[in-house]
């Protein structure tokens, strides 16, 4: 089956006034219809960036090579007419803060109804049904209510909600999540990540999470990229990559995460070291530097992602621990 | 016996969460007040020489100004701040302006704390030229040279400005200005929230480290229980402005007794184990947190308090004297102090719910 999206060779840098900076390195992926894709890294990784390429959002002073085809038509260098004839209906975004992201000044019902009448062309009284119904479907409580509020009368995870109702309203083929939980308190955070595993089932979208957080995309991502340096590391099933992670990089991530459970430990493990900045001249692997298996060949020759297992687990080093 | 023996000799009993030393803060009764509106009610709790009180709850719990009104960076409506035997509320500017050498803060985000327009250098001096004026500026490179090396900075970064800097170096940065001149009490605000996982670890090392080497007591501050986990001998729960729970470590995360924390335990993402393929627990059922919503007419009175336990209309244990009584924190057992009604039916957890 064709994906849904599909992005091949995909680089994005920006411009500054004496010299590029890459964002976003060779990165090529492919999300399948229904697939729930979490895309993990820490800041500065690049991992907002290919999507925002992938929507067509990036800033003014980047520049995007490669391809980004969303059902098979392509999205880099599309004009905004086409753009906005795949956005906020079949392609659609949910971003951290949901606050930002919704207008200061009109009414819940409004922004809500408004995506049917400039997509669907429907009518104000036809969209407001709707947006009232949407409220419902994301449980939101008192529907009718929250249709005449404003977004600052709603607490952050109601906006959230709110948002993914937006995300949902034109029945999309993809939706893609930002970050949608760090801007929450953890228990509104475990309700929201309910929800989206309860939309997908139900809506049946293919979804990317984006995250710094493997702990929230663990109980409902189908599979998980790791991307480090403007690259991706490595590519494994979610039950896979916590099972036996095969980048160092992957490793040492898992290994940080403080636990709540078992033995408390008279040290929190590290990561030693910086991640490279974007001006860093990269010859061989970006992680060499920190990495406890690093040898001479891996600051020379950038290790590729290799192809195993027709393609289910993949892993860009030249010494990966073994499966 | 120094204050450095007692912190590390186990000078704490983990079991009671007593100090064989008497409290060197102790906070009674604390509140503070924005626009008539409570930020902070009641808060009384008591700090042990080289102890680390972690303090947990979730945004607008009133942690921070908590920790803001302990060193009267906000001003208290009520209650007192004894430090040493002191009460911090009452001292005058010059008294309060010369205990502030043993209380240091570090806060959540390291580029904003850090003045834009002073060099590292003189950023981690600036403690030692006040307190410290007697010591030439020879002695003083010294010291801060001995400060960079012990937070992991390298001597050349001495001249070069924040902005130079990664979050986690800008911690670091943060961290040595707070500690250089060895205090008694540091209080931590969400000090490695905004740092990625990979730092994370090595910031918390960092201040653990610290702490062993001048026996500092913490106050930290976070939202992310693992963390809290690690390094304090007890643990502080926030909701809404009070303590609603109080207990050592082990004890809280083995048997927590409000409510709250038990679901803030339980909504905690994690990692299904490596050998395993359990699902990640799954929050119980707690409704989303009220707005605040701002009052239409700022000179309306504001809204009388609700009466009654604050946490009631998202606790699924909710009985009638939870809509009426706030409860009071109560000790359950030795060291576990709990502000819930039903808290002694809890402890044989899980209770029955009401439906």
């Amino acid at each position: 089956m064709a994906p849904i999206l599909s992005i091949d060779d995909l680089s994005v840098s920006f411009s500054q006034p004496k010299r590029s900076l890459f964002a976003v390195r060779q990165v090529s992926l492919d999300v399948a219809a229904r697939e729930c894709v979490a895309i993990v890294g820490e800041s500065g990784s690049g991992k907002t960036q290919v999507f925002m390429a992938a929507m067509g959002l990036l800033a003014g002073n980047a520049a995007a090579a490669g391809s980004v085809r969303f059902e098979g038509g392509e999205i880099l260098g599309a004009g905004p007419r086409q753009l906005n004839g795949i956005r906020g209906s079949k392609l659609t975004m949910i971003f951290q803060d949901p606050m930002t992201s919704l207008t200061p000044h009109l009414k819940i019902g409004t922004q809500l109804a408004e995506v049917l009448v400039c997509h669907a062309g429907a009518s104000w009284s036809e969209a407001r049904l709707a947006a009232r119904r949407m409220l419902e479907r994301v449980r939101v409580p008192e529907p009718e209510r929250r249709l005449s509020q404003y977004p600052h009368e709603l607490s952050g995870g109601l906006r959230q909600r709110v948002m993914i109702g937006m995300s949902l309203l034109c029945g999309p083929q993809l939706v893609i999540a930002d970050e949608p939980t760090t801007a929450l308190d953890v228990t509104v955070q475990a309700q929201i990540m309910d929800l989206l595993r309860a939309m997908r089932e139900e809506v049946g979208m293919a979804l990317v999470l984006i995250s710094h957080d493997l702990g929230v995309v663990a109980g409902l991502a189908d599979r998980i990229l790791v991307m480090y340096a403007g690259r991706i590391v490595e590519s494994a099933g979610s039950a896979e990559l916590f099972r036996r992670a095969r980048h160092p990089y992957t490793a040492a991530l898992l290994n940080c995460i403080p636990s709540l459970s078992g033995p408390r430990l008279e040290r929190l493990p590290t990561l030693p070291g910086q991640p490279p900045r974007p001006e860093d001249v990269l010859d061989g692997c970006a992680f060499a530097p920190r990495c406890p298996r690093a040898a001479e060949r891996c600051r020379v020759e950038r290790p590729l992602l290799t192809n195993e297992n027709d393609g289910a687990s993949r892993v860009a080093c030249h010494f990966p621990l073994s499966p | 016996m120094p204050l450095s023996v007692v912190a590390m000799s186990g000078g704490i009993d983990m079991n009671t969460g007593l100090a064989a030393a008497d409290a060197i803060l102790r906070v009674e009764d604390l509140r503070v007040e924005f626009g008539g509106r409570a930020a902070v009610s009641e808060v009384t709790f008591e700090l042990f020489a080289g102890e680390t009180l972690g303090l947990v709850g979730e945004s607008g719990s009133g942690k921070s100004t908590l920790a803001r009104a302990i060193l009267r960076l906000v001003p208290a409506s009520k209650g007192s701040v004894v430090w040493r035997g002191r009460d911090l509320l009452a001292c005058a500017p010059a008294a309060l302006r010369a205990l502030r050498r043993d209380l240091q803060i570090v806060f959540q985000d390291p580029l904003a704390s850090l003045n834009p327009r002073m060099t590292v250098g003189e950023t981690i001096a600036e403690p030692l030229r006040i307190f410290e004026p007697d010591r030439n500026a020879r002695a003083r490179r010294d010291r801060v040279a001995g400060m960079l090396e012990r937070v992991g900075l390298a001597a050349d970064v001495i001249g070069r400005y924040p902005h130079e800097f990664s979050g986690g170096q800008c911690q670091r940065i943060g961290i040595a200005r707070a500690m250089i001149l060895g205090p008694k009490l540091l209080i931590c605000d969400e000090p490695v929230s905004s740092l990625d996982l990979s730092i994370q670890g090595q910031i918390v090392n960092l201040l653990l480290d610290l702490q062993c080497d001048v026996g500092t007591a913490m106050l930290f501050i976070s939202h992310n229980l693992a963390v809290v986990r690690h390094l304090s001998h007890r643990i502080l729960v926030m909701y809404s402005g009070r303590l609603v729970e109080i207990a050592p470590r082990d004890v809280l995360f083995a048997s927590p007794l409000h409510p709250y924390t038990r679901a803030l335990l339980a909504a905690v993402p994690g990692a299904p184990a490596r050998d395993e393929t359990t699902p990640p627990l799954r929050a119980p059922p707690v409704a989303e947190p009220p707005v605040r919503a701002a009052p239409a007419d700022p000179a309306a009175p504001p809204p009388a308090p609700p009466s009654g336990c604050a946490f009631r209309d998202r606790c699924t244990y909710a009985v009638a004297v939870c809509q009426t009584t706030v409860p009071p924190l109560e000790e359950t057992a030795a060291g576990h102090w709990t502000a819930c009604h039903r808290a002694r039916e809890f402890t044989a957890w899980p209770p029955q719910s009401r439906d």
